[in-house]
């Protein structure tokens, strides 16, 4: 059943859209991520122009990330106040992106933009991924479990404007949750995702929050985040299509929760190691359609012709 | 502002039929023409569109049709290998290209009329005036004039069907257009002329408008005319759609 999507000003088959959803949403439901890194370059695949790819998958991340963020809300998962400094960062970031996005729009350069952030974010944390993986993998047949210290202190502990999160039992510099929540912002904007695949290892690695309230507030910040992209890309470039943002809503949510139910037969450095291999293989796939010759060497207007 | 889109497009309806048809043609004339519908409506299962172009002609005679879209601005842009990475480079912009052409004649159009005759009535793709700026050279010019018209052809959106206006009884002809799902909204003006021994001898001109209709043109106003409302009422949606998935699939 063809469907025309009256901002993306193509015709898709509805059932392609649902089954992309789903699919998408299965694999966000096992891995616990939000699952736009994998959506955004599959509507680039099937001939969505990127540009609308893009506003469009903010929007969809919105409704992926609502129940799980009430689920966590409810456990107490959340620590508000770092949520808060990282998406005081996250708007400047997210602002600062979208008017990026629209300069590179007028001069013809965002697919390129877009396509090499995917390259070079997903090829390094699926890298990372995988290794990680595959170390933990081997330290678990060997028995002996690696001890990590619970703080490493070092020049980023010097920072001023220390501040102190109860929830995570922190005292660090502002400075630190404010620039990973600019950084995340930024990619947000130009990617058309919810950052978490770097938000949780930063906050993890970076900030060394404790691992109980981490998903819980990365999902609060990207939530309003996503919604502030959705808004400012509405208004600086009208590329959000709410009939595709809805038909994806509607697969993902279905296949989300299958996802759910696989992922918890699996064990975590299994799943990791997955996902990072899935995480690789996009990367690959974009890396590959950026140095093989186009088939049509001159293209037309803003996203040109595919 | 919805009402002044409304106004705007029954202004175009009631008055572009003159403005467009400069040379209508009176039933007595020798030649008539019309179409299935005279306005394509983009709704929500618009997978492009099929119109009957059909008339009379007071005697035998060679029958070719146009149809021109409306007319925009295009930034040509030519990819590049830099580095081993294919990107946009340089970019030339034409004015005043039909967004949508198309010719269909009931002879091989070389047979029709000479070549410049053709090309001081416009028809047939290579005869378009297209002005390019910001080329450095003639040269590239015609690389990028080239380039669009490769581009558009392969979106559809420009084609020709030499021998496909069939011909009855030397006075009847008939001819469908094909509309992809990508025709550019506006109004469009289908032309038919008659040649007789290579000479032009009458033409006829119908406006088709196309355009957005029902929920897909209210969607599209809507982001465009009022774009933070809709930006705010994307959200809403979205809210409310994962927090109405995640009650519904809780209880299941």
């Amino acid at each position: 059943m063809q469907v025309y999507l009256p901002i993306a000003e193509i015709s898709l088959d509805a059932f392609l859209l649902l089954g992309l959803g789903g699919m998408v949403g299965f694999l966000s439901g096992m891995f616990g991520v939000g699952g736009g890194f994998l959506m955004t370059p599959l509507l680039i695949f099937i001939g969505v122009p990127p540009a609308v790819a893009v506003g469009t998958e903010a929007n969809q991340v919105v409704a992926a990330s609502v129940s799980g963020a009430l689920a966590h809300w409810r456990r107490g998962n959340v620590d508000i106040k770092m949520g808060m400094v990282l998406l005081a960062g996250g708007f400047v970031g997210s602002g600062f992106g979208v008017w990026l996005f629209t300069v590179l729009r007028q001069h013809g350069h965002i697919d390129l933009v877009i396509s090499l952030c995917y390259v070079i974010f997903l090829g390094v944390i699926g890298a990372l991924m995988v290794v990680e993986s595959v170390r933990a993998w081997m330290s678990s047949r060997s028995g002996a479990g690696a001890r990590r210290k619970l703080h490493l202190h070092t020049w980023m502990h010097g920072m001023p404007f220390k501040m102190r999160f109860r929830r995570s039992k922190l005292y660090i510099s502002a400075l630190l949750p404010l620039s990973v929540g600019v950084f995340v912002g930024m990619l947000s904007a130009i990617m058309g995702v919810g950052g978490g695949f770097v938000m949780v290892p930063a906050m993890i690695y970076l900030l060394g929050m404790p691992t109980s309230v981490v998903v819980g507030t990365s999902l609060f910040q990207i939530i309003f985040v996503t919604a502030n992209v959705t808004f400012l890309q509405s208004v600086n470039n009208q590329t959000v299509d709410v009939v595709l943002a809805l038909l994806l809503v509607l697969g993902s949510v279905i296949g989300a929760q299958f996802g759910t139910m696989w992922g918890a037969r699996l064990r975590g450095e299994h799943l990791r190691g997955l996902l990072g291999l899935i995480v690789l293989a996009v990367a690959a796939r974009v890396a590959f359609d950026l140095t093989v010759a186009p088939a049509a060497l001159f293209g037309l207007g803003h996203g040109g012709v595919r | 502002m919805r009402v002044a889109v409304l106004a705007r497009l029954a202004w175009l309806v009631a008055f572009a039929p003159p403005l467009v048809a400069g040379g209508e043609t009176r039933a007595d004339g020798p030649l008539i023409a019309d179409l299935s519908s005279r306005e394509i409506a983009i709704t929500t299962s618009f997978a492009g569109t099929e119109l009957l172009l059909f008339g009379a002609t007071d005697g035998e005679g060679d029958v070719v049709v146009v149809v021109r879209g409306p007319a925009r601005r295009e930034v040509v842009r030519r990819k590049e290998r830099v580095a081993g990475i294919w990107l946009n480079g340089t970019a030339v912009t034409f004015d005043h290209v039909p967004g949508f052409y198309f010719v269909a004649t009931s002879r091989p159009l070389d047979r029709v009329a000479p070549a410049e005759t053709l090309a001081h009535l416009q028809i047939g793709v290579e005869t378009l005036k297209l002005e390019a700026r910001g080329a450095a050279t003639p040269k590239l010019a015609a690389e990028f004039h080239a380039g669009l018209l490769g581009a558009k052809q392969a979106s559809r959106l420009y084609s020709r069907k030499p021998g496909t206006v069939s011909v009855q009884g030397g006075r009847l002809f008939r001819t469908s257009i094909r509309f992809p799902a990508n025709v550019p909204t506006g109004v469009y003006s289908a032309e038919v002329h008659l040649f007789r021994d290579g000479r032009p001898i009458s033409v006829s001109k119908t406006p088709v408008i196309v355009r957005k209709a029902g929920i897909e043109a209210r969607i599209y106003d809507f982001a465009h005319e009022q774009s933070a409302l809709y930006g705010i009422v994307a959200i809403v949606i979205a809210l409310v759609a994962g927090w109405l998935a995640g009650v519904v699939f809780r209880k299941a």
